[in-house]
C-alpha cells in the first residue's frame, strides 16, 4: 500500500490532477481523431495487419475467467506466435497491483470505480472503454423452492438471503437496486465477494443471494438464476484499458480490439454479459 | 530409574531444578545475534510500516464509529469463547494423546493439528459441509434442536474454536509429556482416581503450559479470518470480528483498515502482555 | 536357593494367620522376567535387596499396583489385591525422589490421601497437621516442597504416605536422594518412625547398610528371583552369592567339602575348621588374609596361594587389594603394610589365610 493510504483526499485530487494531464497529453497525442473509443480501435485495425508476437499480460476481473480464457485462446490461434497471459483476482486487488508497478499490459475491471484507481494514479493509456455490463440477478436454491419471483420477496421474514458487502461491486450495487426500490433487507450476512456469497446458497447455507448474472451462469444448475425489473437500475459497466506501461502494447491494443469485437462479444454474451 | 530430584548445595531437594540461573547478558555469539536481531526486525517492520502510515489525524474519526466497537467487543467475546471451548475439549484430548496409547495415535495426534495447515477459508468449508444448515451433522442439528450454526454469533465461536484448538492441544501436549507422569501414580496411590489425580496434581502442575496454549489460542481466534467469514459470514454486531471488519474496509477505505488494525493490534497487546505477566511468571 | 513354591522356607507368616503380606509376583517384561515371593506379618520390615536391575522396583510397583500382575497373588490382610486399582489399595508408597506435589504446601501434600479417601478438607488438614507434628514438621507445614531440605521431603513424603493409614508400607530407595550428612541423621529417623509402624513396611534398596539397619528381614533379588532370604546378621554371616558376598565384604567361594577342606569349583582347595561333606561355601573377611613377598613358610592349618595384584584401592586407612591367580580375591591392609610390600597392580605376592578365620557351611 503506498500513498493513498494515508491522505486519501490529497491523493484524490492529485489524482484528478494526473488524469486531467493526462487527458491533456492523450489530446495532444491523438487530436486527429475526435472519438477517443476509435482511436484503439484505428490503431488495432493498423495493427492487425503487421505481425504480433510476445506476450500480452492481461490482467482481470475474477468474473471475466471464463470469456477471457476463451478469448484468450483465439487470439494465440488469430496471431501464432503470441500468448496471453492472465491475472485474475478482484478488481480492488488487481488496481493496487497495478498502481504499485506490476507489469501488465491491459485491465480489465469490473466496475468504474477500480478502474478510476488506475486512471487516478495515471496509469492507463486513454480513457477506458466499457466492454460490457454485469447485471445483478437473485440466484436461489434449485427449483426456486421458496417461489422468489421479485426483489421484494427477498425481504419475507424466515428467509436467508446473503448479499455482497457494500465496500465490493456486487454489494454496492444490490444497494443501489435496493434503495431505489425502497426496499429494507436484512441479510443474514454480508459477503466479502461475490463467490462467497453464491458458494453460501450452493451450499445451501443461504436460501438466496443477489448476484451477478455471470455467476448464477457459472455456477450452472447448482443454483436457478431469477432476473427482477430493479436491476436495470444497478448495472454495472466493465472498462477496460491499455496500461502505461505496457510492454508489448501492439499486441495488447490488439487483444482489447478482439474483446471488443462482435466475436468477443459472443464470448461474452453467452457468459450472461450483456452489451455495453 | 530416573531422579527427578536434585540435591542442592543446602541438601534441599528441588524438584524440576528449582534454581534460576541468571541469563548472561554478556558473551552473546555473533553468529545467534546477527540472525535474532534480523528476525526481530522482520517481525517488527511491517507493525512499525502500519504505525508510520496511519492515519493518526483522522484516527479519532475512524474509532468512533459503532460498528469499530461493535466489531472490536465480538471479537474479543468470541475470541475469549472459543478459548473457553478449546480448554474444555482441549485440554482432555491433549491428555489423552499424552497419557493414554491406543492404536493410531500417532495418526490421531497428526489429525489434531490439520487445521494448523488447512487454509482457513477451506476451514471454513469444511465447517459448513459439517455443521451448516445442510451438513453432515448441521442438518441433525437443524431438524432436532432447530440450532443452525452458520450466521450466527456461535458460528464464529465455532470457527474460531477449530482454527485456534490445535495450537491449545500441541502446546498442552508438549507440557504433559514434560511432566513428570510418576505425580499422577504417586496421586493414585494415596487413593486419587485416575480422574482425581488429573484434576488436582496434573492439571495444577502442568497449568502454564495450559495458559501459553490457552494465550495461544486466544491470540489466534482474535486475528481468524476465513474461517470465519467463510462459516459464519459477515454481519456487523452478530458475526463481523475485527479481521472482517478490516479486510472489508481494506475493499474501498485503507486509512479506515489500517485504524481498524491498529485498535486490534493495540488491544491484542495489552491482553496478551498482561496475561503473560500473569500467568507465566507466576507459575514458574 | 529360589521359591517356585508358594511358601519359601524362614518365613513367620503362619504366627498370625490371615494377617500381614502374603504375595508371589510374577511380572514379565519383554526377556526379564520377575518371579519373586514376598511374606510379612504386621510390623515387620522386609527389605528387598539387590542389585540394579535385580526387579526390585517392579515388585513395588507390582505391589503398589503401578504395574499388573503377569501371574501369581497378592494377598494383604487376607484379602486379595491382585485386581484393585491402586487407588484402592491400602497401600501407601514412598518414593524415591519422594514425589511431593510441588504446587502443594507440606500440610496439602500430607492431607492429600485423607481428603481422596472422603475425609473433609479441615478433617485432612488437622490428620496431617498431626501426622507433621509426629515427624517434628510442625514449623514447614505451610512450606512448598521445594523449601524443604532433603531430610524434611523424606519425613513430608512418609508422613503422606502413613497419613492414608495403610496395611503395606511401599519404601523406594527413601534414602538414596540424601546426601552423606544427611543420609546418617534420616536414617535414624526412618527406623524409629518404622518401629512404630503397626502394618507390613517392604522397602527397596541397593544400599546393604540402609537394609540392615532399617529392616527385620531382607530379601536379596538377583535378576528378578530371590536369591536369599532371612535376618541381617544371618545373611551377613553366610552370604549365598558374589553380590551379597560383596555386599558385606566377604570372599565367597563355592566348592564341595571334604572333611576339613573344600575344594572349589575354581581350582584350590581350602582347610577349614569346619567339617562338611557335599556342597558347601567357604566365606572369609578381606581382612582375615596376609600377604607376603616371598613365601611363607606353609602350616597344616593355613591357605596359601600365589597371586598377582589386579588393583589397589583406599578405603579409609586401609587398603583393598584386588587380587587374581590361584584364587580371586580381596585383601584388606594398612597403608604401612602395602607401603612396606611395595604393592603396585602387577605385583606377585603370596596370600596367606588362616583356617580358623575361614567360615563354611553348606551350600
Amino acid at each position: 500500500m503506498t500513498r493513498s493510504v494515508r491522505r486519501t483526499r490529497t491523493l484524490q485530487v492529485a489524482g484528478a490532477g494526473a488524469a486531467a494531464l493526462l487527458a491533456l497529453s492523450a489530446c495532444s497525442s491523438s487530436d486527429d481523431s475526435s472519438d477517443s473509443s476509435s482511436s484503439p480501435s484505428a490503431a488495432a485495425s493498423g495493427a492487425s495487419s503487421q505481425k504480433l508476437s510476445g506476450t500480452v499480460t492481461v490482467f482481470a476481473a475474477a468474473s471475466l475467467k471464463e470469456s477471457f480464457t476463451t478469448l484468450g485462446k483465439e487470439f494465440e490461434q488469430q496471431h501464432p506466435g503470441t500468448k496471453v497471459s492472465f491475472n485474475f483476482g478482484g478488481s480492488d486487488t488487481l488496481a493496487a497491483s497495478i498502481t504499485s508497478g506490476a507489469p501488465a499490459d491491459v485491465f480489465a475491471a469490473a466496475s468504474a470505480k477500480t478502474m478510476k484507481i488506475v486512471t487516478d494514479k495515471g496509469d492507463a493509456v486513454g480513457t477506458p472503454a466499457t466492454f460490457v455490463r454485469n447485471q445483478l440477478e437473485i440466484a436461489t436454491l434449485p427449483g426456486n423452492p421458496d417461489k422468489i419471483a421479485s426483489l421484494k420477496d427477498l425481504t419475507k421474514s424466515g428467509l436467508k438471503v446473503v448479499l455482497c458487502d457494500k465496500t465490493v461491486p456486487c454489494g454496492a450495487a444490490a444497494q443501489k437496486a435496493l434503495t431505489a426500490s425502497d426496499l429494507k433487507l436484512t441479510p443474514a450476512s454480508y459477503e466479502q465477494d461475490v463467490k462467497s456469497a453464491l458458494t453460501k446458497v450452493e451450499l445451501k447455507e443461504a436460501d438466496a443471494a443477489v448476484v451477478y448474472k455471470t455467476d448464477v451462469h457459472a455456477a450452472g444448475d447448482k443454483v436457478e438464476g431469477v432476473e427482477f425489473p430493479e436491476s436495470a437500475k444497478a448495472v454495472n459497466d466493465y472498462p477496460i484499458t491499455l496500461l502505461k506501461d505496457a510492454g508489448n502494447a501492439t499486441a495488447a491494443k490488439a487483444f482489447i480490439e478482439l474483446v471488443k469485437s462482435a466475436e468477443g462479444q459472443k464470448v461474452l454474451n453467452q457468459a450472461g454479459f450483456l452489451k455495453p | 530409574m530416573k531422579t527427578l530430584a536434585r540435591t542442592g548445595r543446602d541438601g534441599a531437594v528441588t524438584p524440576r531444578s528449582g534454581a534460576r540461573r541468571r541469563r548472561a547478558a554478556r558473551g552473546v555469539p555473533l553468529p545467534l545475534l546477527v540472525p535474532a536481531l534480523a528476525g526481530l526486525a522482520f517481525l517488527l517492520l511491517p507493525l512499525l510500516a502500519l504505525l508510520i502510515r496511519a492515519p493518526w489525524r483522522t484516527l479519532p474519526d475512524h474509532l468512533t464509529s459503532t460498528e469499530v466497537w461493535q466489531a472490536l467487543q465480538l471479537s474479543l467475546v468470541s475470541a475469549t469463547a472459543a478459548t473457553a471451548v478449546s480448554l474444555v475439549l482441549g485440554v482432555p484430548l491433549a491428555w489423552l494423546l499424552a497419557r493414554t496409547d491406543f492404536p493410531g495415535r500417532g495418526f490421531v495426534r497428526a489429525l489434531v493439528t490439520l487445521p494448523l495447515v488447512l487454509p482457513p477459508v477451506v476451514g471454513g468449508v469444511a465447517l459448513l459441509l459439517a455443521l451448516g444448515r445442510n451438513g453432515v451433522v448441521g442438518q441433525w442439528l437443524d431438524s432436532w434442536f432447530g440450532i443452525t450454526l452458520p450466521f450466527t454469533t456461535a458460528g464464529v465461536v465455532v470457527a474460531e474454536a477449530f482454527v485456534a484448538m490445535p495450537f491449545l492441544v500441541i502446546s498442552v501436549e508438549g507440557t504433559l509429556r514434560a511432566a513428570d507422569p510418576r505425580y499422577e501414580e504417586a496421586a493414585t496411590t494415596l487413593g486419587a482416581s485416575r480422574f482425581t489425580a488429573f484434576r488436582r496434581v496434573t492439571l495444577p502442575l502442568i497449568a502454564p503450559g495450559i495458559a501459553a496454549g490457552a494465550v495461544l489460542a486466544w491470540a489466534r481466534a482474535l486475528g481468524e479470518f476465513g474461517a470465519t467469514i467463510t462459516f459464519a459470514g459477515n454481519f456487523p454486531g452478530r458475526t463481523q470480528t475485527m479481521p472482517l471488519a478490516v479486510y472489508l474496509a481494506l475493499q474501498d477505505d485503507p486509512a479506515a483498515a489500517i485504524a481498524l488494525s491498529l485498535v486490534l493490534l493495540a488491544v491484542s497487546i495489552a491482553v496478551l502482555a498482561g496475561l503473560r505477566d500473569r500467568w507465566m511468571t507466576a507459575s514458574s | 536357593m529360589t521359591h517356585t513354591d508358594e511358601t519359601p522356607a524362614g518365613v513367620r507368616a503362619e504366627d498370625v494367620p490371615g494377617e500381614g503380606l502374603d504375595a508371589r509376583l510374577v511380572v514379565a517384561r519383554g526377556a526379564f522376567r520377575l518371579d519373586v515371593a514376598l511374606t510379612a506379618r504386621p510390623g515387620e520390615v522386609v527389605a528387598l535387596l539387590g542389585p540394579n536391575g535385580a526387579g526390585k522396583t517392579t515388585a513395588l510397583r507390582a505391589l503398589a499396583g503401578l504395574s499388573p500382575l503377569t501371574a501369581g497373588h497378592l494377598r494383604l490382610d487376607g484379602a486379595a489385591l491382585d485386581r484393585t486399582p491402586p487407588e484402592a489399595r491400602p497401600v501407601g508408597v514412598v518414593f524415591q525422589d519422594y514425589l511431593l506435589f510441588p504446587h502443594l504446601s507440606a500440610l496439602d501434600n500430607v492431607a492429600f490421601g485423607p481428603r481422596c479417601q472422603g475425609a473433609s478438607r479441615t478433617e485432612a488438614r488437622a490428620r496431617a497437621a498431626e501426622w507433621l507434628a509426629r515427624m517434628g514438621l510442625t514449623d514447614h507445614a505451610g512450606a512448598k516442597p521445594r523449601r524443604l531440605s532433603g531430610g524434611q521431603a523424606q519425613r513430608v513424603a512418609l508422613a503422606r504416605a502413613l497419613a492414608t493409614r495403610p496395611r503395606l508400607l511401599l519404601l523406594d530407595e527413601p534414602l538414596a536422594a540424601l546426601d552423606a550428612r544427611t543420609r546418617l541423621e534420616v536414617r535414624a529417623q526412618l527406623r524409629r518412625h518404622l518401629a512404630e509402624f503397626e502394618a507390613v513396611a517392604v522397602l527397596v534398596t541397593h544400599d546393604p547398610l540402609d537394609a540392615m539397619v532399617l529392616a527385620d528381614r531382607l530379601v536379596v533379588v538377583e535378576h528378578g528371583r530371590v536369591v536369599q532370604e532371612g535376618a541381617p546378621a544371618d545373611i551377613a554371616r553366610r552370604p549365598r552369592t558374589d553380590y551379597i558376598a560383596q555386599l558385606v565384604g566377604l570372599n565367597l567361594y563355592r566348592g564341595q567339602a571334604e572333611g576339613h577342606r573344600v575344594r572349589l569349583e575354581a581350582g584350590p582347595a581350602v582347610a577349614t575348621t569346619e567339617e562338611l561333606s557335599g556342597p558347601a561355601f567357604v566365606a572369609f573377611p578381606p581382612s582375615a588374609v596376609t600377604l607376603h613377598r616371598d613365601r611363607p613358610a606353609a602350616g597344616s592349618a593355613r591357605n596359601l596361594w600365589r597371586c598377582e595384584v589386579a588393583g589397589l584401592e583406599t578405603h579409609g586407612d586401609q587398603i583393598r587389594a584386588d587380587l587374581t591367580g590361584e584364587l580371586a580375591l580381596a585383601a584388606d591392609l594398612t597403608t604401612v603394610a602395602a607401603a612396606e610390600l611395595g604393592l603396585h597392580p602387577g605385583a606377585e605376592v603370596w596370600a596367606a589365610v588362616k583356617a580358623a578365620q575361614t567360615h563354611a557351611y553348606p551350600a
